[in-house]
């Protein structure tokens, strides 16, 4: 039938932003009809919403045997989707769900996969991918040939738009025994603390380096990112001196950023780490060495004791939100 | 217990990468090559198991003789063998991930396994697909991202955490199976010097595609993905500096991302 297949990543009836924005994605390509799947419980919910960014259906698979995510079930139950829909594009988030998900799918149905995209356009019948390669230090052209192409959309790139158009209509897949038997599956999910933005997702983020001198002062790096609604991050050998989590280490070896605005607090700017940054539309750097090289890549910068600056920038940023 | 650890050289992270003029790759010349990091987490982990319950690691990789030295540094680390399937006769075929993730389950499919160690992805092409395509071919369950895995050796089951966005999830699963390697996992160790001695008599076996019963038409028909160009990033714009009085700069930084850039 042609168009587009979106999996969307949902949790008990949310979905997932960046999932909203490759629906507005496959839209804004145009050349076919848009068509959601969902798994799990809470699927059916999403009708309203895959329509309104542009999805004429949505094929809920509720059954039991997706109530905890399973890689090798999921990939199953979408190869069979996929072999009945016979769609010439599949995307999918370019999130942890989707990056384990998606290469199973490509392995069960031999049709190409082009991961973690910053930009699709239309190149007649195909579909042509831009990807970053070496953590953002080059990027890539790649075209899929066969069908379908499938590629995954990095979150907080790609715009999220409305249609205006009513709820999709809901399909139920005929799966027969596809995923019935899975070997992994997820026992349980522990969620970080819930004031903790991620990373990979957030649209602004605070960062710090050795600059700070230890992990206590990343308090004033919390209460900046507070007044910014921002995700807190490091540098990596923050992360391994143990000052904060590994989770928070930003670069090409950690984690590989896209946010509107990223403010570097004592960064020097190595490599990997201006590579992880480089997807940003801002970079803010404060630094007390004006050689480092982060200005080379700072929209803007203070030279400065982060001591002094961070604080008299929250409060500036409180002002200006009292003034506003 | 049997462990394979996939492994992949890559240009050292300190390398700065400049696409070549005509956008048909990267320059190669001068890039230090090295074990792919996430595969040291993985070998690490492997070697970790082996010396708790017994058995043997073994490196398995794909790629031209440079490859070599990055194996042979596994087996400084303390693996026991090494197998490299070469590219040999494969010049200009332009393998992908489907193409490569079959050489590698081809030459995996030689011995029987218990874990399949790989990193979560490779820090050249970042495209974590390799890993998920072999255990699909090798109809294997996988865990990616793995921060910390539990063996029940007796009851053949492994309990695995991987990290998500802002969590964790626990993946419970059968042996054997494919599991990616997440920074956090564990500290690799560095070889110490008798052991870089021990590994130069260590066996690493080479085998050409054809061992594996493959060819270069064969593998040529299942690619799908053909990257057509390399461009370098978009640069940025020359930056504002902002110096003097912490309190004026800031104030003046807050006018400017409100004012300039529209977004706060």
């Amino acid at each position: 039938m042609g168009g587009y297949l979106i999996v969307i990543e949902q949790t008990d009836g949310q979905m997932r932003r960046v999932s909203r924005e490759v629906i507005s994605t496959a839209k804004a390509l145009g050349g076919g009809d848009v068509t959601a799947v969902a798994f799990g419980p809470g699927a059916r919910s999403l009708a309203e919403e895959a329509g309104r960014h542009g999805a004429t259906r949505l094929i809920a698979a509720e059954g039991e045997r997706f109530s905890h995510y399973s890689s090798d079930g999921f990939a199953e139950a979408l190869a069979a989707i996929i072999k009945g829909e016979e769609p010439d594009v599949v995307l999918y988030p370019a999130t942890s769900w989707g990056k384990d998900l998606s290469p199973r799918v490509s392995g069960l149905t031999g049709a190409g996969l082009v991961t973690d995209c910053t930009a699709l356009v239309r190149d007649g019948d195909d579909v042509l991918a831009t990807r970053p390669v070496y953590a953002g230090k080059a990027f890539t052209r790649v075209r899929v040939t066969g069908r379908p192409a499938m590629f995954s959309l990095r979150p907080n790139v790609q715009p999220v738009t409305e249609t205006g158009a009513g709820p999709a209509s809901v399909v139920e897949p005929d799966l027969g025994e596809a995923g019935a038997a899975p070997m992994a599956r997820v026992s349980g999910v522990e969620r970080g603390q819930s004031d903790t933005l991620e990373l990979t997702e957030a649209s602004v983020i605070v960062s710090g380096g050795r600059g700070m001198k230890s992990g206590d002062n990343f308090r004033i790096l919390d209460e900046l990112a507070a007044e910014l609604g921002a995700a807190v991050g490091s540098s990596r050998p923050v992360a391994d001196e143990g000052w904060v989590p590994h989770s928070y280490h930003v670069g090409q070896t950690g984690k590989v950023v896209s946010p509107d605005l990223y403010i570097a607090v004592g960064i020097s700017g190595a490599i990997q780490h201006v590579a992880g940054i480089s997807g940003s539309k801002y970079i803010v750097a404060i630094n007390n060495d004006a050689e480092a090289p982060i200005f080379k890549v700072a929209n803007y910068g203070i030279v400065g004791d982060l001591f002094q600056v961070v604080p008299a920038l929250t409060e500036a940023l409180r002002q200006h939100k009292q003034n506003a | 217990m049997q462990i394979a650890v996939l492994i992949k050289e890559v240009p050292d992270t300190a390398t700065r990468i400049q696409v070549k003029p005509d956008g048909s790759g990267i320059v190669t010349d001068g890039i230090k090559w090295v074990m792919n990091p996430y595969d040291e987490f993985a070998l690490e982990e492997a070697l970790q198991i082996r010396d708790r319950e017994g058995g043997e690691v073994v490196l398995v990789s794909f790629g031209s003789a440079r490859v070599d030295d990055v194996l042979r540094q596994g087996l400084a680390m303390g693996a026991d063998r090494a197998v490299r399937v070469s590219d040999d006769g494969l010049a200009g075929v332009g393998v992908d991930h489907l193409a490569v993730a079959k050489i590698l389950a081809e030459a995996l499919r030689r011995e029987s396994w218990d874990l399949i160690w790989c990193g979560k992805q490779a820090v050249d092409d970042d495209a974590a697909q390799v890993g998920p395509l072999v255990a699909v071919h090798l109809g294997l369950p996988q865990a990616m991202v793995v921060l910390a895995c539990h063996i029940d050796a007796a009851g053949r089951r492994l309990s695995v955490r991987r990290e998500l966005e802002g969590a964790e999830e626990i993946v419970e699963l059968p042996m054997p199976a494919v599991l990616g390697a997440q920074r956090g996992l564990n500290t690799p160790r560095y070889p110490t010097l008798p052991n870089i001695m021990k590994a130069k008599r260590k066996p690493l076996e080479t085998i050409g595609v054809a061992d594996l019963g493959l060819d270069a038409d064969t593998l040529r028909a299942m690619c799908r993905v053909r990257v057509e160009q390399f461009f370098a990033p978009p640069g940025r714009p020359e930056g504002r500096i902002l110096t003097g009085d912490p309190a004026e700069a800031a104030r003046e930084l807050v006018r400017l991302l409100h004012t300039e850039a529209h977004i706060i």
